[in-house]
């Protein structure tokens, strides 16, 4: 796809530990079209995060290492970029948001030079010039009293105000990727709503594309047009929303459906996916989910399936789903 | 804030008054008569019991340790023995020399200490790094007055640049003064520098791990700014506490450095004071030294709440 904004071809980045290798994310594959939001679901540890610093440059390193594929946005690749050109995308052609608005705001800086300074950093704006704007920003994402607020620093804020700050920040040089890490896991169910629609909203006024990283099935179904479900730091299923809420096609995907508590549904115990995810250090034998995997057959445990188009707009990594091996289809 | 200060105020008075009575009892209960070290081991019982009775040392405890508080809050304060000055007067010339001392010294101490220890920290385990550790473990492990006698050997005796000791008086030769302090303050700052340098160094690769420093890259921002803008201020909150105390403990005096360079400060006062039994001497040195270290880390309550915003000084 070359008119995607971002397209990730086959990343894989490993993370050097005491306890061996560990390969957080391994021949990973998305793309993201310009306005588009994806949703990236999985558990935690599963690689949604490093996936996405990795995106930025950002992967700590020592221990992570980014060691196969490409990271193309707007054409570009990203990997092979210089770190100064690297800065350069960050904050103002992508924005991100982190998951916990209390600890991602540097406590001893004001509100308004925090949310200013990507203005100052990449337009060259002056500072005063700058504040004015934020002030601006602030108002749109609908903080009370936004120009008295700019003095203000992250603990006098109630946690949503703050991912509201974090938000103001991230838009405020007009991206045109945001990258959303786990946005709302550290806010109240109201609270979350009111974020997810506020974020929606800009998204659509700027023309913004979206990465929205979850474990909340919900926001991906309430937000995202497009789902990946990432497993032990592969992508293992990639669809539209609906046709994956309707039809999962990977196992993985269709416990994790399941394991979703809903109303109406009685009150009998939630679905549990068996078993645990393996470690990244396990050296990689077969698909990662085998071991869990109701469905699984010999094949599973001995071949790493990689991600097919199977139908119209649907990608799976599953042997299940492989046309070549029609006669192990159970 | 004022119900803060009024706080800091009455332990500020606590702390004097214990340090009052624990520095006249044990000099009470020390042996070594003043009278007799006075007037020399021939004096005769007459004119010991007369000198005694003149220096009030006959009374019993209660009386003369009511009258030195009393003289204390009169503000005339003790008199010396052997200097024949009154007591006041000694600490604030002599602290002429100290209180200049100590600034040089943390000056010295901070300026090397915060580039090398955020150096440190943004090499962590690199060759740049183990150096700047190395240096860090041999400042700790040098003892100062042998640093101090290094330093003379070098800069006084080899390239004869400084003078050797000594002090020439701030109104007598101000550069001279400034001088013959260099080299003190060099051996004092390059010791405390090996632990706030550490120290720094170990509070900045906290930070720099914080979500926030995250945030300050995903910005955008230029490394300098991620490290100096954003990770420096929070680093600096612990280094701070142990700069309080340094600063305290020299402004107390550098008993030590001071006798090496034959400096006349407070701790060179106190040392002599002790040998010669010059009780008042001793008693108010001990309890401005007690003042000093309280003041400042007083001083360094109130820095916290400008570093840091989240401490509030009235707040609970």
């Amino acid at each position: 796809m070359s008119d995607a904004l971002l397209d990730i071809r086959g990343l894989s980045v490993h993370f050097h530990t005491p306890e061996g290798v560990g390969r957080a994310v391994e021949s990973v594959s998305l793309s993201i079209a310009p306005g588009e939001t994806l949703g990236l679901v999985g558990e935690s540890g599963c690689g949604k995060s490093v996936t996405t610093l990795a995106v930025v440059g950002l992967v700590p390193s020592p221990p992570g290492r980014i060691v196969a594929g490409e990271i193309r946005f707007q054409g570009r690749d990203l990997l092979k970029a210089d770190p100064e050109s690297l800065r350069r995308i960050r904050g103002r052609e992508i924005g991100m948001i982190f998951q916990e608005p209390m600890t991602a705001l540097n406590p001893v800086l004001t509100i308004g030079r925090q949310v200013a300074e990507p203005l100052v950093a990449h337009l060259g704006m002056s500072r005063s010039e700058a504040l004015k704007k934020a002030a601006r920003w602030l108002d749109r994402v609908r903080i009370p009293s936004a120009a008295s607020r700019l003095g203000a620093y992250p603990h006098e804020l109630s946690g949503g105000m703050r991912q509201r700050v974090m938000i103001a920040m991230a838009m405020i040089c007009r991206p045109r990727l945001l990258v959303a890490d786990e946005p709302t896991t550290a806010l109240d169910v109201t609270l979350q709503r009111q974020i997810l629609s506020l974020m929606a909203e800009l998204k659509t006024e700027l023309d913004t594309a979206m990465l929205l990283i979850t474990h909340d099935l919900g926001v991906v179904a309430q937000t995202a047009g497009r789902v990946a479900v990432m497993y032990a730091g592969r992508v293992v299923e990639c669809a539209g929303v609906r046709p994956l809420f309707a039809e999962p096609l990977h196992p993985y995907t269709q416990g994790l459906l399941q394991s979703m508590p809903r109303l109406g549904a009685g009150r009998g115990r939630l679905h549990e996916i068996p078993g645990t995810v393996p470690a990244a250090t396990d050296p990689i034998g077969g698909c990662p989910f085998a071991g869990r995997c109701p469905s699984a057959f010999d094949r599973c445990r001995r071949d790493d399936p990689v991600l097919e188009t199977v139908r119209q707009k649907r990608q799976v990594s599953c042997w299940l789903y492989d046309p070549s091996k029609q006669e192990a289809d159970p | 804030m004022t119900a803060y200060l009024m706080k800091k105020g009455i332990s500020l008075t606590a702390v004097l008054f214990l340090v009052s009575l624990t520095v006249f009892s044990v000099l009470f209960v020390l042996p070594g008569d003043p009278a007799q070290i006075i007037l020399g081991i021939n004096a005769s019982p007459e004119t010991l019991a007369a000198l005694r009775a003149r220096l009030g040392l006959d009374q019993p405890f209660w009386v003369q340790y009511g009258g030195w508080i009393g003289s204390l809050l009169k503000g005339t304060g003790g008199h010396s023995i052997t200097y024949d000055t009154a007591v006041f007067d000694l600490i604030s010339s002599r602290l002429a020399v100290t209180g200049p001392l100590a600034l040089m010294a943390m000056a010295i101490a901070v300026a090397l200490a915060l580039p090398l220890g955020i150096f440190a920290a943004r090499h962590q385990n690199r060759p740049g790094d183990a150096a700047v550790m190395a240096g860090t473990q041999v400042g700790l492990a040098v003892p100062e007055f042998w640093l101090g006698i290094l330093l003379m050997l070098l800069f006084s005796v080899h390239w004869g640049v400084f003078t050797a000791g000594g002090f020439p008086g701030w109104g007598e030769d101000f550069r001279g003064s400034l001088k013959a302090l260099f080299l003190p303050a060099l051996a004092l700052g390059l010791i405390r520098a090996a632990i706030l340098t550490r120290l720094t160094r170990s509070s900045m690769l906290e930070v720099l791990r914080e979500d926030y420093v995250r945030t300050a890259r995903a910005k955008g921002l230029k490394e300098r700014t991620v490290v100096y803008g954003h990770a420096l201020k929070n680093a600096l909150i612990p280094v701070l506490t142990i700069f309080g105390l340094q600063m305290g403990q020299l402004l107390a005096g550098a008993i030590i450095i001071e006798n090496v360079f034959t400096l006349p400060g407070l701790g060179r006062l106190v040392f002599q004071a002790i040998g010669q039994r010059d009780l008042p001497v001793v008693r108010e040195v001990v309890l401005f030294m007690a003042a000093a270290v309280v003041i400042v880390n007083f001083l360094v309550d109130l820095s916290y709440a400008a570093v840091d915003p989240r401490i509030r000084l009235d707040g609970q």
